[in-house]
């Protein structure tokens, strides 16, 4: 077991140490591609490592997590656009927002179990996606384009490749960090303790519902962060970051990773990622191949990648 | 009162189409425990199935029949090959590998058939209008997907309910390894309930093919809807699928159509017209949310174990 763990923290160590030596990476061999596709990937591994919280340690299988992206991605666009381009502004009310509508959302779903909590999650995203092609003021359908990132007050410029990047990245280890604290403390533990047993959480008198609620507003915000930083990667928010088969990509991401681990959903989003570009550079039709191979790990590789490491170690 | 009538049988329309696809799904969840994402794929494929064999043979009814079977037979495959391997497992397992499956298709129709989406024409005898009340007209296309949409879902309720395949299936709802101790053949059994989900996805995608495009995704939003009405209906229940069926299909078209109108008599009309769309996409989801609120496992649950 212990030898497991050795592996494990090797591989996430080595993953760490090679995101914040990339920059260095891309500055060497000229390569700027890789700096903004790794950008990409560390925003939305955020947003997966947010899901696995409530995912992987919650037992909270939500298929709408892609809707605090568009959340976050808007509030930082809508103030842009109204005028209001600090950082210090957006960013907040980004996550404010983000924490609002998981407390409403997750007051509602969270009555139901099971098949009927998946879809009501993935309801609610639709729902959410639709108010965003609605708004007519801000781009509807076609999205709203944010000419001026979020301003810093000189402190960084995100407009500064290497600089975003090192704020995606330390964005990322601080929600790592702190999903590291909440899951090992009493707090986490009564959430996981109410995963594998309800019922006798409840008897020794747990409130279920309350604790899962905060739990499910703590990922709705961090997962709003990335939203906000997407947002601000791609200068765009549209409709499309909140459409259901997002949701489903940062399910993938959790599950290939490894579910309810520390670093399971960074290394998963990383393979997905850098898989479909892989793929993508050989075939136009990448899905071809995308598409059965989620299919042989869902039936095969039970665990994600973390589970093949802890195996493979095991011998 | 031209428009009420029309507009009512329009959500009528959708909300049978709407039956034909949760009516599948609800079988499959009900019976193999399986949440199918995949089955927007096979309502696709059904409508694209309909253009290549009605191009072929130039016969609409005989290039309905032959799409229809061939979804029959790729439903089959498609159990046999890949989801029967997933009864059993987490539901989480299901979304993925079903998600993948989507990703699959999508990718395999742009492909054989290109990014392009397909025209399905309708023959002329099904493109003219019909009188259905005095002075009232009425597509006669749309007419007929009402009649057989009504027809199969009878000979679903009558097949379900008084033959003798229809009783090992409900048997094979309240208890699998009962009935399989049994000696009924239980992995037949499922192949053939999931072939009869992909015929009727298929049968619903190729009728309402000609009065959309055929076209890749196309099968995504809808499946979401029949999901909201299996969920709305309680998960496993044919009866509930069918009335919440109608229920969100009335309720989608008659919000789309006159939601516009009532809006701009409380707010002012540039408002109105702003709100309007993106309330009446919200409609049914609001319902839905509702509804499970109210009772969280839906309105007709189909058994309580």
């Amino acid at each position: 077991m212990k030898s497991a763990f050795n592996v494990r923290h090797l591989v996430s160590v080595l993953l760490v140490a090679g995101l914040l030596l990339l920059p260095l990476y891309s500055h060497l061999t000229g390569n700027v591609f890789v700096l903004t596709l790794f950008t990409r990937i560390v925003i939305l591994a955020l947003a997966a490592a947010s899901l696995n919280l409530i995912m992987g340690y919650g037992g909270m299988m939500s298929f709408g997590h892609a809707a605090y992206l568009g959340i976050g991605g808007y509030a930082v666009g809508i103030l842009a656009q109204e005028g209001i381009g600090s950082g210090f502004v957006q960013f907040p009310v980004a996550l404010a927002v983000s924490a609002f509508y998981a407390l409403v959302i997750g007051a509602l779903s969270l009555r139901t179990r099971g098949v009927y909590f998946i879809m009501i999650t993935l309801a609610f995203a639709q729902m959410a996606y639709y108010v965003a092609s609605g708004l007519a003021r801000y781009g509807g359908d076609d999205g709203l384009t944010i000419y001026k990132r979020s301003d810093f007050a000189g402190l960084i410029n995100p407009g500064n490749r290497v600089q975003f990047y090192y704020l995606c990245l330390a964005c990322l280890l601080v929600v790592v960090f702190l999903i590291w604290r909440i899951v090992n403390s009493r707090f986490g533990l009564v959430v996981q303790g109410l995963r594998s047993n309800e019922q006798r959480m409840q008897a020794i008198g747990f409130p279920g519902t309350r604790y899962r609620l905060v739990c499910f507003v703590i990922a709705g915000t961090m997962c709003g962060l990335a939203g906000a930083l997407l947002a601000n990667n791609t200068d765009f928010v549209s409709p499309a970051v909140m459409y259901w088969t997002r949701s489903g990509d940062l399910m993938v991401m959790v599950i290939l990773g490894g579910m309810g681990t520390l670093f399971g959903p960074v290394i998963g989003a990383v393979a997905y990622l850098v898989l479909e570009e892989l793929l993508s550079q050989v075939t136009e039709y990448w899905a071809l191949i995308m598409g059965p191979l989620l299919l042989l790990i869902v039936l095969f590789g039970r665990g994600g990648i973390m589970g093949l490491l802890g195996r493979l170690s095991r011998g | 009162m031209l428009l009420l009538v029309e507009q009512i049988l329009n959500g009528l329309q959708f909300g049978l189409l709407l039956f034909l696809l949760a009516a599948g799904l609800t079988l499959v969840f009900g019976i193999m425990d399986l949440v199918n994402l995949a089955h927007g794929s096979l309502y696709m494929m059904g409508a694209y199935f309909a253009a290549t064999f009605v191009a072929w043979t130039g016969s609409f009814v005989l290039g309905a029949v032959l799409a229809l079977g061939a979804t029959l037979l790729l439903g089959m495959a498609l159990e046999f090959t890949a989801l029967r391997h997933l009864y059993g497992r987490d539901h989480l397992d299901h979304v993925l590998a079903t998600f993948g499956l989507i990703l699959f298709f999508n990718e395999a129709v742009r492909l054989i058939w290109g990014p392009a989406g397909l025209a399905l024409p309708l023959p002329p005898w099904l493109s003219v209008p019909v009188q259905i009340l005095p002075g009232i007209y009425y597509p006669a296309y749309r007419l007929a997907i009402i009649v057989v949409a009504l027809l199969v879902a009878l000979l679903l309720y009558l097949g379900v309910m008084r033959t003798r395949i229809g009783m090992l299936v409900r048997a094979g709802a309240s208890n699998r390894e009962m009935i399989g101790a049994l000696g009924i053949n239980i992995k037949l059994l499922y192949t053939l309930v999931f072939g009869l989900g992909a015929a009727l996805a298929g049968l619903a995608g190729l009728m309402q093919a000609p009065i959309l495009t055929v076209q890749i995704g196309m099968g995504e939003n809808i499946l979401i809807l029949a999901f909201v009405v299996i969920v709305i209906g309680g998960i496993g229940s044919i009866r509930g699928a069918f009335l919440a069926a109608i229920f969100v299909g009335l309720i989608d078209t008659l919000g789309r159509a006159f939601l516009p109108n009532l809006l701009r008599q409380v707010l002012s009309s540039a408002a109105a017209s702003t709100a309007a769309p993106a309330l009446s996409s919200m409609l049914i989801y609001l319902l839905m949310a509702i509804v499970l609120v109210v009772r969280p496992e839906g309105l007709f649950p189909a058994s309580r174990r």
